[in-house]
């Protein structure tokens, strides 16, 4: 499905927890990465970002979690226009979000407990609040002999939900998540994909960058396909279209 | 084999790692640079020290040089100007010098082989001065003129300027170096902060996109490198106290020289300096630290 240039705001859903109006991006005076992009994704959602590598997906989600910002239209999370807000606001923003980066980006030198409760202590929390938590959490992700072992110690699937439970800790409202089963064999994958079902059931937002075609097909779940940087296609389900683009 | 993780003693680590392969070579430059701030500053204090104490001595004392008039002998002439100054207001003592030691003021002019007994050499009244109301210039030479004394009074008013002028160049510029390796300090903090921060992108990266505000990174590495610096710092100072030490005690009670007199007083000079070392560090880390989290 082919998207038509919109850059009219359209009233927002009260459930929608992400909305892109007319968004663009760049990376300074390149190309754009991502042009002309609409839709809105709802409260509680579950949606797949798919597409070729270099099609935007880790721009988009980029944008989401406020690593990048659009060089046109406006993003619009949980209600509030990212660009509006001042740069001392948007910690607090940040800290509703949880992100599986496409890297991990794991801290070596500290235990795979600590990575774990990194985002709760940012968010101010003292340790007896939440240690119980998030062992309880290892726990669940598999790693509950593992919590005092570093990242360099740890297999690839291993790093993976360590990843998956630091994103996840702070119940963040949405998880977004850059190939998350890029490095792990089939059966890791669908493991790691239960995981996110079982999130979204408890009502986190799920937002799924992929070129898993298999683990997408098998999902069934709405997908928002991009190349070169357009959406291309909604999926079966796909993210609602904005209201003046239908 | 390790001890199964007990949850319940768990303390969280610090976000950075406490020890850095390049910390050894920051710590011995920082200390470098306070050990040369330090040194520049006991040197300072010591210039500051002898110049204040030539001004002094020369401040106490005035010299009346008396030429004889009409018949009186020039030894009878510097007696008498010895009297009339004893009598001034303001003078401690004033003592006629033997006429040898105005011979031999102007032997090196004239030569051992001139007669100078034929000649009508001045002769010199050294005059102390009191320490609390030192009579001036103008008053010896007013006593003296109404004596009918032909004389000429000097109060090394011309040096003790020169001294000051000297003390205060000294001061300037002993200021002005410590200023510069405050500056190189700092400098060379934030050099290694931006490498720090270049190093540690990771924890940077995780910590800004987890939530975590400006402030909150940029103190990690503030008070990680004021915790250097004020190591750094004190590892200077002491070294700099110690060669203080050394050369007051190799130099006996006046210092290494009467031209360089340090105070065993003057070694605490050196204690702010780790204080100073980590506030120049930790604003120096702080505002790198905030630059670079902005471009992210």
């Amino acid at each position: 499905m082919s998207r038509k240039p919109n850059n009219a705001a359209a009233p927002e859903a009260a459930d929608d927890i992400v909305r892109f109006d007319a968004v663009s991006m760049r990376y300074g005076r390149g190309p754009e990465v991502l042009s002309d992009l609409n839709f809105a994704l709802p409260r509680g959602s579950f949606h797949f970002v798919t597409g070729p590598s270099g099609a935007g997906k880790s721009s988009l989600l980029k944008l989401i979690y406020l690593a990048a910002k659009p060089s046109a239209g406006a993003v619009h999370l949980f209600g509030e226009d990212t660009q509006r807000l001042h740069p001392s606001q948007l910690p607090k923003l940040r800290q509703r979000i949880g992100v599986v980066f496409q890297d991990l980006i794991l801290l070596d030198h500290l235990s795979a407990f600590d990575n774990a409760a990194l985002p709760l202590r940012i968010a101010g929390h003292k340790p007896s609040e939440y240690r119980n938590d998030v062992a309880e959490l290892l726990a669940w992700v598999g790693l509950g002999k593992r919590m005092q072992a570093q990242p360099p110690t740890l297999a690839g699937g291993e790093k993976q939900r360590l990843a998956i439970a630091r994103a996840v800790v702070n119940r963040p409202e949405i998880l977004l998540a850059d190939e998350p089963t890029g490095n792990v064999d089939q059966e890791m994958a669908l493991r790691i994909f239960r995981l996110f079902v079982e999130l979204n059931r408890l009502g986190t937002t799920i937002v799924i960058a992929t070129h898993d075609q298999d683990l997408v097909a098998r999902a069934n779940k709405p997908v928002l396909n991009l190349e070169h940087g357009r959406i291309t296609a909604l999926g079966p389900q796909g993210p609602r279209p904005r209201a003046d683009d239908e | 084999m390790s001890e199964p993780f007990d949850v319940a003693r768990w303390r969280p680590a610090p976000f950075l790692p406490e020890r850095d392969a390049r910390d050894p070579a920051l710590i011995f430059v920082v200390a470098v640079l306070c050990f040369l701030a330090c040194l520049t500053a006991l040197g300072v204090i010591a210039a500051d020290r002898a110049a204040g104490g030539w001004a002094n001595q020369l401040t106490g004392e005035a010299t009346v040089i008396v030429r004889a008039r009409g018949g009186e002998t020039p030894d009878a002439a510097a007696a008498r100007a010895a009297e009339v100054l004893a009598g001034v207001q303001g003078v401690a003592e004033a003592r006629a010098l033997e006429r040898e030691k105005a011979y031999e003021l102007v032997r090196p002019w004239l030569g051992d082989s001139a007669d100078l007994e034929d000649l009508p050499v001045p002769r010199l009244v050294a005059v102390t001065l009191e320490r609390e109301q030192p009579a001036t210039a103008d008053q010896l030479n007013a006593a003296l003129s109404a004596q009918g004394l032909d004389t000429v009074v000097d109060d090394h008013s011309i040096w003790i300027k020169d001294i000051r002028r000297a003390a205060g160049v000294v001061r300037w510029t002993g200021s002005g170096v410590f200023l510069l390796i405050a500056l190189a300090a700092a400098a060379v903090v934030a050099f290694a902060t931006r490498a720090g921060l270049a190093a540690r992108k990771d924890v940077v990266e995780v910590l800004h996109l987890t939530g975590a505000e400006d402030g909150y990174i940029a103190a990690l590495f503030q008070l990680r490198f004021a915790r250097i610096a004020a190591v750094s710092g004190a590892l200077g100072a002491a070294a700099a106290a110690a060669l203080g030490a050394t050369l007051r005690l190799i130099g006996g009670g006046e210092g290494i020289t009467p031209a360089l007199p340090i105070a065993w007083l003057d070694l605490l000079a050196v204690l702010p300096c780790p204080l100073i070392a980590a506030a120049v560090a930790a604003v120096a880390a702080r505002l790198t630290a905030t630059a670079l989290i902005r471009t992210l």
